[in-house]
């Protein structure tokens, strides 16, 4: 190199002291900056519970709204994968429809009860990658909109739920594939709640693992940098065309997921279920400060936007505000959470 | 000359502003005459862009006043530049490709009659606009059928059709041929001719002597020297720009390796449209130059070698084996690096760390089944930013925030950080500084020494002659000649690449 001189032992001290004071000063910022957000949301935490008398962060309550939320968080998660990409998954709400009623026709069919529950698994997982896969390759191989493949994928799937049931919900009668959706794992009594529900412990445990895959593995490193700028990540030897296959994939088959876990809190395969989770699911997203143009994002936003999409509706509900009213607040709540999102970004990004 | 005289039309005074770990700007002192042409030079990251954007109202300074016509002004949005007489051209142009080179020009302040834009009005002011600069244009014509010169002429003309007195000209040459650039210039005496001013910003210094009256030198932020063309010698400049004096251009290349069995070699290779059976043997420790002018197929052979495009027929042999890769992930496998013309779309991850991206290619061998290990990538990438001189607050800086010679190092480090046997480099120098410069050529110079093979594409004709062993002249997708160390000369590769011969 040019200066070939290798850099003498002070210079090199210097500027390590250098860095390790801004270091340390950029860790005393970002302690502060959330120690005065962790207060800042007790507060407020604390003024909406006071006006709910006590119900809202009563643990009861909370266990309540976590539950609530497994179904959105976790068609969430597959969503943050497709849209880090850049992309956009519109099918999942009608493929919650597709693999509840075909779980719930293999749990007619099937008497054994563990048999039942496994089959029934194994269709929904598998039933709703097959369509990610079908979203995904018409993407990679011909580049065509995702927004287009999906859209396709929502009213074929949905059709195709229709077609399966005649229309009719069907009837689950297995206890054990209701205990995934609405048992209750026993803490003894402790902290006042009966229990940890199944699926609450099952989204917790699929958004820990995505958000494992997306910081610290390969493919989420690839999974952003095609986000960020495909043509770069291909002349750098990612294979692009298997990790974009893989998101919907994901999306997909977490969608079966998310399906068994609301047809056994229904009992029932039922056609119309899901209708607007798609939408649901890219709210949290986006309210989560993933960027729709792909490449920036992460997996616990997500779940904290899906978190405070499900309070807000929790809250209104303890307030008594009616239904409609509350879409209202919803909306005008999400497009406020993504200017904040963008306005902080631009204030601490500046250069 | 009466320029001398003439009150400046614009002056800053202490201008500075600072981003969040660099001082972009520290008290800047400039001025713009009417009618006269002032260069602005500098390395990259010396300012330059900064100046522009705070007169174009797109960042606010943090200290210092800026004057047009004596009074103290505010400029804080493109908007109140505009109406302060002072239009910003960048490299990438703000034009709408669909629409007419009329309807660019006008865009924005359309005549109107009643409701609806007056056509016939607004086609006589873009005319008007045009023939001011004394060029014609087909002003009908979509923007995105036009050429870059033209386009270019359009963009001057949407300045001057607001009345614009001070023109900044962002690398106005960059996309130009050798005409295009004489035509432009004989467009910039027009303008200052009408009394316009305009800061010329350029890194080729050739023009800058050629056109200028005035020139001003920043580094790292600060004014270096503001004189007339006439008491600097273009010597003088690049020492002022880069604080030290080059002696040498380029390092001195060592011997060449014995032609015996080549590392690389070429036979045949065909893509229909772009490559015509090329054949080429590249050594270990050799650096081939390729000499053509855009779409001579220049690019397109770097491509194919490495897997970024399949071809149709020929064959290529890297040490002794026949490659069959089906993508750049096979070719880097194979011990092949591409780095790429344009480092921004297809380089990097703007977005991205510099260590995510220097990691990307290799990203295999830093991770445990598909668990990456964190410190180990830390270590590899710090170690390699500081040999390669990156200039960065730290390894986790995004890429976009960096200059443009320092990003281009972090797309050198990509391909560095596991050695390979050759790397394919495509117009490795462009658009970035001097002393950038310098140093990619000895890093290239010491690849070499240590055995790798070396194919270097340029646009640069010194380049090309000052760093090659051997020299490939490509044009109509083929190489049509090859000339051993010392037997090309400037004059023969122009012909050979134009056709000419």
């Amino acid at each position: 190199m040019a200066g070939a001189l290798p850099p003498t032992a002070q210079s090199v001290e210097a500027g390590e002291a250098a860095a390790a004071q801004a270091a340390a000063r950029a860790r005393r910022t970002a302690a502060i900056r959330a120690a005065a957000l962790i207060a800042g949301l007790a507060v407020l935490l604390g003024i909406l519970n006071a006006l709910t008398h006590g119900d809202f962060l009563a643990p009861g309550n909370v266990v309540n709204v976590l539950r609530q939320i497994s179904v959105n968080a976790i068609l969430a998660s597959g969503q943050t994968f497709v849209i880090i990409t850049a992309g956009i998954d519109l099918s999942v709400g009608s493929l919650i429809a597709l693999t509840g009623v075909l779980m719930a026709g293999v749990l007619g069919a099937e008497s054994s009860i563990a048999l039942g529950v496994i089959l029934a698994t194994l269709v929904g997982v598998s039933v709703g990658g097959a369509a990610g896969a079908i979203n995904g390759l018409p993407v990679v191989r011909f580049n065509l909109p995702p927004f287009i493949t999906t859209l396709a994928m929502m009213l074929m799937a949905r059709g195709a739920a229709f077609l399966y049931t005649g229309g009719k919900p069907i009837e689950i009668d297995n206890p054990a594939f209701n205990y995934i959706g609405s048992g209750l794992i026993g803490v003894g009594h402790a902290f006042g709640i009966p229990g940890v529900p199944v699926p609450v412990i099952i989204m917790l445990a699929i958004v820990a693992a995505g958000h494992f895959m997306l910081t610290r593995t390969r493919f989420g490193r690839y999974v952003y940098a095609i986000g960020g700028n495909e043509e770069a990540a291909r002349l750098s030897g990612v294979n692009v065309f298997a990790v974009k296959l893989s998101v919907y994939i994901i999306s997909g088959a977490l969608a079966g997921i998310a399906s068994l876990l609301l047809a056994g809190r229904l009992n029932s395969g039922i056609p119309q279920s899901g209708q607007g989770y798609e939408l649901q699911s890219i709210a949290a997203v986006v309210v989560g400060g993933t960027s729709l143009a792909g490449g920036r994002g992460s997996l616990v936003g997500t779940f904290v936007g899906a978190l405070l999409i499900g309070m807000l509706y929790n809250l209104m509900n303890l307030l008594n505000v009616q239904s409609y009213a509350q879409d209202v607040v919803l909306g005008a709540v999400i497009l406020a959470a993504v200017l904040l999102d963008e306005l902080r970004r631009r204030y601490f990004t500046s250069g | 000359m009466p320029i001398a005289q003439a009150a400046p039309y614009l002056v800053l005074r202490g201008i500075s502003k600072s981003y969040p770990g660099v001082r972009a700007l520290d008290g800047i002192d400039f001025d713009v005459r009417p009618g006269e042409v002032h260069a602005l030079v500098g390395e990259n990251g010396a300012g330059k862009s900064t100046l522009v954007n705070i007169l174009s109202g797109a960042v606010a300074a943090d200290a210092g006043s800026i004057e047009i016509d004596g009074r103290t002004v505010t400029v804080s949005s493109p908007r109140q530049s505009e109406a302060l007489g002072i239009a910003v051209i960048h490299q990438e142009f703000n034009l709408v490709p669909q629409l007419t080179a009329a309807e660019n020009i006008e865009l924005g302040h359309e005549p109107l009659r009643g409701m609806v834009i007056d056509t016939r009005e607004l086609h006589v002011r873009a005319a008007a606009a045009l023939a001011r600069l004394g060029v014609t244009v087909p002003l009908d014509a979509p923007v995105r059928t036009l050429s870059v010169a033209q386009q270019q002429m359009i963009e001057i003309a949407k300045a001057l059709s607001v009345d614009a007195r001070i023109i900044f000209m962002d690398e106005p040459s960059a996309a130009l041929t050798g005409q295009e650039v004489d035509r432009l210039f004989a467009i910039i005496k027009t303008l200052t001719a009408h009394g316009v001013g305009v800061v010329y910003i350029s890194h080729r210094l050739e023009e800058v002597f050629a056109i200028a009256d005035r020139i001003t030198v920043l580094r790292d932020g600060r004014l270096i020297a503001t004189k007339e063309r006439a008491d600097m010698t273009s010597d003088e400049v690049i020492t002022l720009m880069v604080g030290r004096a080059l002696e040498a251009h380029f390092p001195t290349l060592p011997p060449d390796p014995p032609h015996t069995t080549p590392l690389l070699s070429v036979r045949g290779l065909t893509t229909r449209g772009r490559l015509q059976d090329v054949n080429v043997d590249v050594y270990a420790g050799e650096i081939y130059g390729i000499a053509g002018l855009v779409g001579s197929g220049r690019t397109s052979l770097l491509r194919a070698i490495c897997g970024a495009d399949r071809y149709d027929s020929g064959s290529v042999t890297l040490g002794g084996a026949v490659l069959h890769l089906r993508g750049p992930h096979d070719g880097i496998a194979a011990g092949l690096a591409l780095v790429t013309e344009d480092r921004k779309s297809q380089g990097l991850i703007l977005g991205m760390s510099i260590r995510e991206n220097v990691t990307l290619p290799h990203l295999e061998d830093f991770a445990t089944l598909g668990v990456i290990d964190r410190p180990k990538e830390t270590t590899a990438v710090a170690t390699l930013s500081a040999e390669l001189h990156v200039r960065s607050r730290s390894i986790e800086q995004a890429v976009r925030s960096l200059s443009g010679g320092n990003q281009q190092k972090v797309v050198l480090a990509k391909w560095l950080l596991e050695r390979a046997t050759l790397i394919c480099f495509d117009e490795p120098t462009r658009g970035i500084d001097v002393g950038a410069k310098a140093e990619i050529y000895d890093l290239i110079v010491s690849l070499a020494k240590g055995g790798t093979g070396i194919i270097m594409v340029s646009s640069e004709l010194p380049e090309v002659l000052g760093m090659s062993m051997r020299i490939g002249v490509m044009h109509g997708g083929r190489i049509v000649r090859e000339f051993a160390r010392g037997e090309a000369t400037p004059e023969t590769v122009i012909r050979l690449a134009t056709g000419a011969a």
